[in-house]
């Protein structure tokens, strides 16, 4: 791993590192992945025979009222007009 | 003056009762002893203004006659649970003066009741860490040796408890952030079943292994908030209802310990500790067996990937779009690398570029699959050994409370501390941290837990072995 690696993690992350932040990090994610690094060796012994029941839970597409503070949501929009949300143009 | 160290949910509610005093005054108590204490150790990131008003809201409740066992019972909630128009940052700078726009389940049920929330705890930021020292807001200091982190993330949860700065509290763990810290501050904290408390209004971190869990002073206090806050709903699709899995008729339970998982970089005064232990569950006529779990060792490093994976999609939200800290860059782009880059600490940053590696192509296999795998082969050797024993008793932690600064720069040796707690989260089954004794430290007596674990929905066995080991250790 080297710094170039680093960057493109935090571009993917959306996150703005200084160059002290990057050099710490790479040394932190070494070390970090260097240690996790040992699950491959574990998993090549066998298939896990505890069922994976997990399954998707729906709903009925119908249309409840809930209770939200629409106020209190708006009240913490860093810029708003009318009610919307205000961001910088995306094109 | 009432006093707070013997009080417990059950002799608070009949002092109610017989009118010894009112739910307001003991809030009130309450309150004196967060004022002395809180500023020297930062337990409390902000006492709710409203405390005193919930409290005569109680009262209210009491006159009516229409009071449960928690009305006016004052509880400390963690600062990822969300309490509508209240302040909640997860112990970071990017939800510095968030207010939550709604209720978490927990809460509300709570509110329901007529409980008194007391106030917000300190934590690890996003409930990441194992001794609060990540928090935007400073470290909360250990009550039994201000030297000493109280553990984490729930550390703030934890030492509020022991402090009598609460009677009971709630927090979340992920790898044990209920556990540990109620292990370091000689306090009980459960972890519950995943899915039978609702996730609904937790800030979330590691969505297939955070759960909320009650921390008091006694087994029985951890029980009744447990079954108040449990439950399935509508709101929480990982949500259980009682009974969904099964249960074996357990007469006295026989009690599994992992020996062999029980030697490397563990303190000799813990193992010390656990014989100890034994030797009384033994007295008490529970069988002891060894029990193997050749898988779990790889517990720690599985865990460090799954949850940093999760960990970088559950953060992507915190962009400064709609709510918390927005920082300005140059376009829209920049507000996002501006916003993160402030508002996120070392180890949140950490912990989404881990995550984001091992979800990347080419790496997705040799990690996330594998640890999903190792993940599912641990599950197996739970499975397999409560076959052959009804819980499984392990230290909570490796050592008592270390020192402020000692392993905050390391991050593989504060993952560590999560060696005999990482396991419950994996699988989903329920755990418990039960104070066992105290190793002193330079004049400093030092608190210790003792952890069981039981099979899925088995909390009722983790109250009675806890109950009975509370009286007879003393």
């Amino acid at each position: 791993m080297d710094i170039r690696d680093v960057e493109n993690l935090a571009q993917l992350a959306r996150i703005e590192l200084s160059e002290v932040e990057k050099k710490n990090l790479l040394l932190d994610l070494g070390g970090i992945l260097e240690y996790v690094k040992q699950v491959e060796g574990a998993a090549k012994a066998e298939k896990p025979k505890t069922e994976n029941n997990i399954y998707n839970i729906w709903r009925e597409d119908d249309l409840v009222a809930r209770q939200f503070s629409r106020e209190l949501i708006l009240k913490q929009f860093p810029d708003a007009k009318d009610g919307f949300l205000k961001v910088k143009k995306i094109l | 003056m009432i006093d707070l160290k013997n009080l417990t949910i059950e002799k608070a509610h009949q002092d109610f009762l017989d009118k010894k005093y009112s739910c307001r005054a003991l809030t009130e108590e309450y309150l004196k002893v967060i004022k002395q204490r809180n500023k020297e150790l930062n337990i409390y990131l902000e006492v709710f203004e409203d405390a005193l008003k919930q409290a005569e809201q109680a009262d209210k409740i009491f006159a009516e006659g229409k009071a449960t066992k928690m009305t006016g019972i004052p509880v400390a909630i963690k600062d990822n649970i969300l309490f509508e128009n209240h302040v909640v940052s997860a112990g970071s700078k990017i939800l510095e003066n968030y207010k939550a726009t709604y209720d978490s389940t927990v809460v509300r049920k709570l509110k329901e009741v007529g409980a008194v929330i007391l106030g917000r705890t300190n934590m690890d930021e996003f409930a990441m860490g194992v001794s609060t020292e990540n928090s935007a807001y400073g470290v909360t200091k250990n009550p039994h040796d201000t030297e000493r982190v109280p553990g984490g993330s729930s550390g703030g949860s934890t030492a509020a408890v022991a402090i009598d700065g609460a009677l009971v509290a709630l927090g979340s763990d992920t790898a044990g952030s209920c556990r540990q810290p109620a292990a370091f501050c000689g306090v009980v904290g459960l972890k519950p079943t995943y899915g039978a408390v609702s996730r609904h209004g937790l800030i979330a971190m590691g969505s297939s292994l955070d759960v909320i869990g009650p921390i008091g002073k006694n087994v029985a206090d951890v029980e009744t908030i447990f079954n108040l806050i449990k439950g399935s709903d509508e709101m929480d699709s990982t949500s259980i209802p009682e009974n969904f899995y099964p249960k074996k008729n357990v007469a006295k339970p026989v009690i599994g310990i992992p020996r062999t998982f029980l030697k490397e970089g563990i303190d000799e005064r813990i193992l010390t500790n656990l014989e100890e232990v034994i030797k009384k569950l033994k007295s008490l006529g529970y069988e002891c067996k060894d029990v193997d779990l050749p898988f779990v060792k790889y517990s720690v490093p599985s865990y460090y990937i799954i949850t940093p994976a999760e960990i970088s999609a559950n953060m992507a939200r915190f962009d400064g779009m709609r709510f918390g800290v927005h920082k300005d860059g140059a376009n829209l782009n920049d507000d996002y690398f501006k916003t993160k880059g402030y508002g996120f600490g070392k180890e949140v940053k950490r912990r989404i570029l881990v995550g984001t590696y091992v979800l990347s192509a080419g790496y997705y296999d040799a990690f996330y699959n594998k640890a999903t795998t190792v993940r599912g082969l641990i599950a197996d050797d739970f499975r397999k050994s409560f076959e052959r024993v009804d819980l499984i008793l392990t230290p909570t932690t490796a050592g008592p409370a270390f020192k402020i600064g000692e392993k905050v720069n390391d991050p593989v040796k504060m993952y560590l501390e999560d060696i005999f707690t990482a396991p419950a989260n994996l699988t989903g089954l329920p755990a418990i941290s039960i104070p066992s004794g105290f190793v002193e430290e330079a004049g400093k007596k030092l608190p210790l837990g003792i952890q069981f674990i039981a099979p899925h929905q088995r909390e009722d066995l983790l109250f009675k072995i806890g109950r009975a080991f509370e009286i007879v250790r003393g």
